[in-house]
């Protein structure tokens, strides 16, 4: 498009039932061309059920520069997964 | 630092993302790269374009139009990579009409008859593809994940072209000739489509330093020629090289030098059709500026209806 329009990020829903997942962008001057252009630029191959069109400069994002100190707090926690706990010889289904 | 760090990353196959730091020639690099390779997907239309109102059935003009449908779509995946760089669709199109920005040589010459779309499915799409599965590894990351979505959407496009090919060297003999002649003026063009040798490719060091590019031009250059060649002789038809030869302690097809100063001479401009292929970008361009600027109206107008 160009001439500053907007840049709206794209996410599909391949199957219901199943999460929406990023997979690029597009340009459009409003939500109904967002979602037309989507359709056009990334489910050509029946790639989707579902589209959701967010605009890129409304989505908050964390900075990979500060990801180890955005993450510490639970990096510690190793009992939150199940493989911390022992568990008596013959117990099953647990 | 910074630089150290980076290098760092790159050795530990880590991909880099938009907002990581990147020394600037890296990013100069990828612009240049990646812009010119959008350029190649949108040019690359006309010469098909070109065909599809002459495509010889129904069938063959679907194909067509749904390849070219792809071409776009493959365009604007890669220019959304590059928009991560920092650099507008606007500028992007400015380069190229400027001339600043290149793109690939190949669509400087004419498609003159149907079986050029063979030629061109098959052995330009075919070097297309060898170059682009190699930069799935690439070590951006938001180039790397562009080439992993046109590889999948792209070899429906070599195949084909191959078809066309195959189907035309056993029909009649005027229909083989054609594919013949339509493969004696592709080859040599496609060939060069993987760029200078090595010895002659200034940028291929910090290229190949930084992960960007993983194999060299010369290597994809053989890797598509050894692929190929076996497939002409498939369909019975003749690759233009004396010089062609399997050489078996190299496990690696022999061939010819190519004519460089033709090379040179359409990568500089002076192409049969490097005038015709811009103009045609520019003007389509300018007439729809009305309806860019008539869409834009259309949600500012919808915009104040929501707020009132």
């Amino acid at each position: 498009m160009g001439e500053n329009t907007i840049v709206w990020e794209v996410f599909i829903q391949s199957k219901n039932g199943l999460a929406h997942k990023h997979v690029g962008n597009v340009h459009a001057t409003d939500k109904v061309m967002a979602l037309e252009n989507a359709r056009d630029l990334y489910t050509r191959r029946n790639e989707g059920s579902c589209i959701w069109v967010v605009k890129a400069k409304d989505i908050v994002s964390s900075e990979s520069e500060d990801s180890e100190a955005f993450f510490d707090p639970s990096n510690d926690k190793i009992y939150r997964h199940p493989t911390f706990y022992n568990m008596p010889d013959g117990a099953k289904h647990i | 630092m910074s630089d150290k760090i980076f290098q760092e990353k790159i050795d530990a196959e880590k991909k880099i993302e938009p907002k990581d730091w990147m020394p600037e020639g890296y990013r100069r690099h990828l612009v240049r790269q990646i812009s010119q390779h959008a350029h190649s997907e949108i040019i690359g239309m006309q010469p098909e374009g070109n065909w599809i109102t002459r495509a010889p059935s129904l069938r063959a003009k679907m194909i067509l139009l749904a390849k070219v449908q792809d071409e776009a779509g493959h365009g604007l995946y890669l220019y959304s990579a590059c928009e991560t760089l920092g650099v507008t669709r606007d500028e992007l199109i400015q380069q190229l009409h400027d001339g600043n920005a290149k793109y690939s040589s190949i669509f400087n010459y004419p498609a003159l008859s149907w079986a050029d779309m063979g030629a061109i499915g098959w052995l330009v799409d075919g070097a297309a593809i060898v170059n682009q599965v190699s930069l799935q590894r690439t070590s951006y990351g938001p180039y790397s994940r562009g080439m992993i979505k046109i590889c999948k959407e792209e070899s429906f496009h070599q195949r084909q072209g191959y078809e066309i090919m195959a189907e035309m060297a056993k029909g009649t003999p005027e229909q083989k000739e054609m594919a013949q002649d339509a493969l004696n003026r592709f080859w040599w063009p496609s060939i060069m489509m993987f760029g200078p040798q090595d010895s002659d490719s200034p940028r291929t060091g910090n290229a190949m330093k930084w992960k960007i590019k993983r194999q060299t031009n010369d290597e994809l250059r053989q890797s598509f020629i050894d692929k190929t060649v076996p497939q002409a002789e498939v369909i019975g038809l003749t690759i233009p090289d004396p010089e062609l030869k399997w050489n078996e302690k190299r496990g690696h097809y022999d061939f010819g030098e190519m004519d460089w100063e033709e090379f040179w001479n359409v990568v500089n401009g002076h192409g049969p059709c490097n005038k015709q292929r811009l103009a045609h970008h520019k003007r389509a361009h300018d007439n729809g500026k009305w309806v860019r600027n008539a869409s834009q109206a259309y949600a500012q107008k919808q915009e104040k209806i929501l707020k009132s």
